[in-house]
């Protein structure tokens, strides 16, 4: 399906897709651009359901659900977080604001 | 139902896309709030195709982990304080890690059940995983490691900002020990990924990993925290995107590579607002306490134009007041 060097160009263009995005971003958005990139990694929840889905000991099915429910919370958790961080960019003009809701 | 897969692999395309636009979105002030309700599409897109996949197994558990963890994180970061927010990201950051760590950790014990079946002579009945390639066992082995490490690190990190644990510990020849204990960690995993998969030995990896990222970040000071987060973040991201090469999942592969790369950059800022480089954050523990590296971070804030417009835009007043650097500096 993926093999080698097919997997090796998704990682090099998705690095620099990352790393293009960020570059020029003002200092106030730092942290809410954590938050949201560490909303963005809890797609490791779908890793994580795949894993338990696969799981047949105990002793997987024991991790697998630690993983999904680790990864879960990191999902949740990170949207909630980010969702209250960005609400302080509601713009009090109301011009500003009309593609911001 | 030749179709479903590939409505699956649709819906995990349209969630990397959202993924990216999304970002994309929340890197400018005008559009951020956008941008993560566009993130959240995505990720409830890649959540409900994965359900759909058509050889899973556990179904009932996976919907009651999913449901009770995703309550469990709502609840609690509705209501935490808005200070307390850079510690909550910490440990949401620290579960992806520890999420990516436990995939790495259930595909590496499935591998080594099924050499055991192999060895006692009967026959191969583990999964879909048969036979594991190198490359395969060594991208589990590395996600494990870095997962690992961004797992303990960041409840660490949490720890520090919660006020839990306002003590450093610092002790003579502390980097040696701790070089010590990374490098035992990847020797292990080097012959866990050369195909000795036997359960002391990976159980002993992940210990001398969840030890690394301990030890590493509890010489360093609150004021720092948020540059280590950050760098744990890209830690993670690192992490999901080799789990995903593991389980051949392209969403994984590529939110994870791009938060990686985003997350790396990040730090990267956030170290040269504070003046300071990441080897200066991660290895210069100096600074006595929480409280007083606290001063340090407040108040020398190099600042360009674009940053100041911005903060004055969404700033609700601005005062401005000639002479407070003068009075300030009491000169």
């Amino acid at each position: 399906m993926i093999d080698g060097f097919l997997a090796l160009y998704i990682f090099m263009l998705a690095a620099f897709t990352g790393y293009e995005i960020i570059a020029r971003v003002p200092v106030i958005l730092h942290t809410p651009l954590m938050s949201g990139s560490n909303f963005i990694h809890g797609i490791v929840l779908v890793g994580a359901m795949i894993a338990l889905g696969h799981a047949q000991t105990p002793v997987e099915i024991a991790i697998g659900c630690l993983g999904v429910l680790l990864g879960a919370g990191n999902a949740a958790g990170g949207y909630v977080v980010t969702e209250r961080m960005l609400e302080m960019f509601k713009s009090s003009k109301p011009a500003a604001g009309k593609e911001a809701k | 139902m030749a179709w479903l897969p590939i409505v699956i692999k649709a819906c995990y395309f349209l969630a990397a896309l959202l993924f990216i636009l999304g970002l994309k979105r929340m890197s400018s002030p005008r559009t951020a709030r956008g941008g993560i309700v566009w993130a959240g599409v995505g990720m409830l897109v890649a959540v409900i195709a994965t359900f759909a996949l058509p050889d899973m197994h556990n179904r009932g558990l996976i919907l009651a982990a999913v449901l009770i963890g995703v309550a469990a994180a709502w609840w609690s970061g509705r209501r935490v304080a808005m200070t307390a927010m850079p510690q909550m990201v910490a440990l949401y950051n620290g579960m992806g890690g520890g999420a990516a760590a436990a995939i790495g950790a259930a595909e590496l014990f499935s591998y080594a059940g099924a050499a055991v079946t192999l060895l006692d002579g009967g026959e191969f009945t583990a999964s879909g995983t048969a036979t594991p390639g190198t490359a395969q066992l060594a991208l589990a082995v590395l996600g494990a490691l870095i997962g690992s490490v961004s797992f303990s690190g960041s409840l660490i990190a949490f720890a520090k900002l919660q006020g839990w644990l306002d003590k450093r510990f610092v002790f003579p020849g502390q980097r040696a020990v701790n070089m010590l204990v990374l490098a035992g960690a990847v020797v292990l995993g080097a012959m866990i990924a050369s195909g000795q998969l036997s359960m002391p030995l990976i159980v002993a990896f992940f210990v001398l990993a969840l030890a690394f990222g301990l030890m590493m970040t509890l010489p360093i000071g609150g004021a720092d925290m948020p540059v280590v987060i950050s760098l744990y973040n890209a830690f993670t991201g690192l992490a999901v995107a080799f789990e995903g090469f593991v389980l051949q999942n392209e969403a994984m592969i590529i939110a994870g590579t791009v938060v990686g790369a985003a997350g790396t950059l990040l730090t990267q800022l956030m170290a040269k607002a504070m003046n300071r480089s990441i080897g200066n954050v991660l290895f210069g523990s100096f600074g006595a306490a929480a409280g007083e590296a606290q001063a340090i971070g407040g108040s020398q804030k190099p600042i360009e134009a674009s940053d100041a417009a911005v903060m004055m835009a969404y700033a609700e007043r601005v005062v401005i007041v000639p002479g407070y650097g003068m009075a300030g500096a009491q000169a």
